[in-house]
């Protein structure tokens, strides 16, 4: 039979799942046994109990000078800026992508703005922002903003276009103005849509956040990790990144099931 | 005064001419079938009647007047397939037929519950009462052009086209449609202009049936000339006309 046509069985889909993830655990356990024999003061790749106690400590022990908590007090920061910047994108990728896909004017004026505009790196302004902006939480927010809104309105103006002209035609023909158009004809098509996009912007918005985080913040998931780096503390560095990509993970799993359980006519496509 | 009014159209795109010269009268109630080779302007026709474009000369009326610069509430259309929306389940989709022209799109209260009731009415009528809470992607080719039918049927058209509306069905789902066709037309007694590319099909639902053709041809050029109405033939009666013309006229009859 062609490698094609094999299909992995149940259980062994879920231990090929596992597969790569436990063999990371199992490289990183003995390329850090090896280095902590040669020096046990090495800070370079902590063991794994080492990180599990630094991790329980930072999850639950106040900071002596504050009394607060800190990885609490830097997630909420994190996930604040970048749920302000990832909404504020949606919302306004949202209406420039329905005007640009629906209406001809609108298309004229915006469509190449937004293609040039999605041209500029975004980090290359953050000197700007932070000129205009302040060092505060403005900032960080609008970087989020400035990052992935071009992209996301490229993407949404074109799923409206891409909507059969004879879906548009026939809602003319049943007596729909152009509100109605975009309300029950565009709007609900490209909601969908509209989710896949956050899901592949949040990669981005993170990486805007914990840049804007690292170079000026007093309080955040990135501003840790680039504050701890100066004490080598490899342990606190590796607790943050991974529950960085936990939060990640869990936001993107939350957006595919909304997508699913709001979208039911997406499935019966299938 | 015909009902629709087609006079001296032409239909050019840059210096391609498409369809010229076109004349046509047709009265309330006629079925009229579009014949004719593939890029012989019948669609870009029917595009005309839907107001989708203007004609580049001439003027389409319906029931005197002023001609339509965009689709609207008159013309009822279906499409070969795209006809009705993916997102909306069965009913909705006929609901959308009422609910359309709303300020809001929506209906509310009485007005939602008359129009589900007459939705359901619909449902029963083109026989997809079974599957009324469905999405269109789940049924079958047949059954979303039934849909389709319907939907354009809710919003009470004054003129139905349909473009090569059972193009992509097969042959026995389409034998099904023409019944269905032709008792609903029976039933309201519409104004109907279909374009097919099947012949039979053509004579057997129309009363009339039109057939597009280039009458010039310039082989150096073409796009010079466009095509018109060569054909206009009177379909009743199986296609022939006058043959039971000495049942009504017994007197033509020579002795």
């Amino acid at each position: 039979m062609r490698l094609i046509n094999h299909v992995p069985s149940r259980p062994n889909s879920v231990f090929l799942a596992a597969l790569p993830f436990v063999l990371v655990l199992i490289v990183y356990s003995i390329a850090s046994d090896l280095r902590l024999t040669e020096n046990p003061q090495d800070k370079l790749l902590p063991a794994l109990s080492t990180i599990w106690e630094t991790a329980t400590r930072l999850f639950t022990e106040p900071d002596r000078r504050s009394g607060d908590i800190l990885l609490w007090l830097d997630t909420g920061a994190s996930l604040r800026r970048l749920m302000l910047g990832v909404g504020i994108s949606a919302i306004i990728s949202l209406i420039l992508g329905m005007a640009i896909g629906l209406l001809p004017f609108a298309r004229s004026g915006f469509a190449s703005f937004v293609a040039v505009l999605s041209m500029v790196p975004p980090l290359a302004l953050l000197p700007i922002l932070f000129i205009v902006f302040g060092l505060g939480e403005v900032s960080k927010v609008v970087l989020i903003v400035i990052g992935i809104t071009p992209f996301m309105t490229r993407d949404l103006s074109q799923r409206v276009l891409d909507i059969p002209a004879e879906q548009l035609i026939k809602a003319q023909t049943i007596g729909a103005s152009s509100w109605v158009i975009a309300l029950r004809v565009a709007l609900p098509q490209i909601l969908p849509r509209l989710i896949a996009n956050i899901r592949l912007s949040l990669g981005s918005a993170w990486l805007f956040l914990i840049a804007a985080e690292a170079v000026a913040s007093d309080v955040g998931l990135g501003y840790r990790i680039f504050l701890v780096r100066r004490y080598l503390a490899m342990d606190v560095i590796l607790t943050y990144v991974v529950w960085i990509t936990l939060l990640a993970f869990v936001v993107d799993w939350a957006l595919k099931t909304l997508s699913r359980k709001a979208f039911p006519w997406m499935e019966a496509r299938l | 005064m015909s009902f629709v009014t087609v006079r001296n159209v032409w239909q050019a795109y840059g210096n391609r001419s498409i369809i010229e010269r076109v004349n046509l009268d047709v009265d309330e109630g006629e079925f009229v079938s579009i014949v004719g080779a593939s890029g012989c302007g019948k669609s870009t026709f029917l595009r005309l009647l839907l107001a989708q474009e203007r004609p580049t000369r001439g003027s389409i009326c319906i029931d005197g007047g002023a001609p339509a610069v965009e689709p609207n509430l008159e013309r009822g259309v279906v499409f070969q397939k795209y006809s009705v929306f993916p997102h909306l389940s069965v009913r909705e989709n006929l609901i959308a037929g009422e609910g359309f022209k709303t300020r809001s799109g929506y209906l509310f209260g009485k007005a939602r519950r008359a129009a589900i009731e007459r939705a359901d009415e619909m449902l029963q009528r083109i026989g997809l009462n079974h599957v009324a809470d469905q999405y269109p992607a789940s049924l079958s080719g047949g059954m979303q052009q039934r849909l389709a039918i319907g939907q354009a049927m809710a919003a009470k058209p004054r003129v139905l086209l349909l473009d090569e509306p059972f193009g992509a069905l097969d042959p026995g789902t389409r034998l099904q449609m023409h019944d269905f066709l032709m008792e609903l037309r029976d039933e309201t007694n519409m104004t109907v202009f279909m374009v097919t590319h099947d012949l039979d099909e053509g004579f057997k639902l129309g009363e009339r049936v039109l057939v597009f053709d280039k009458p010039r041809w310039d082989p150096h050029d073409p796009g010079a000339y466009g095509a018109t109405i060569t054909y206009d033939f009177d379909a009743r009666n199986g296609g022939i006309p006058f043959q039971n013309i000495l049942e009504k006229y017994p007197k033509l009859a020579v002795a």
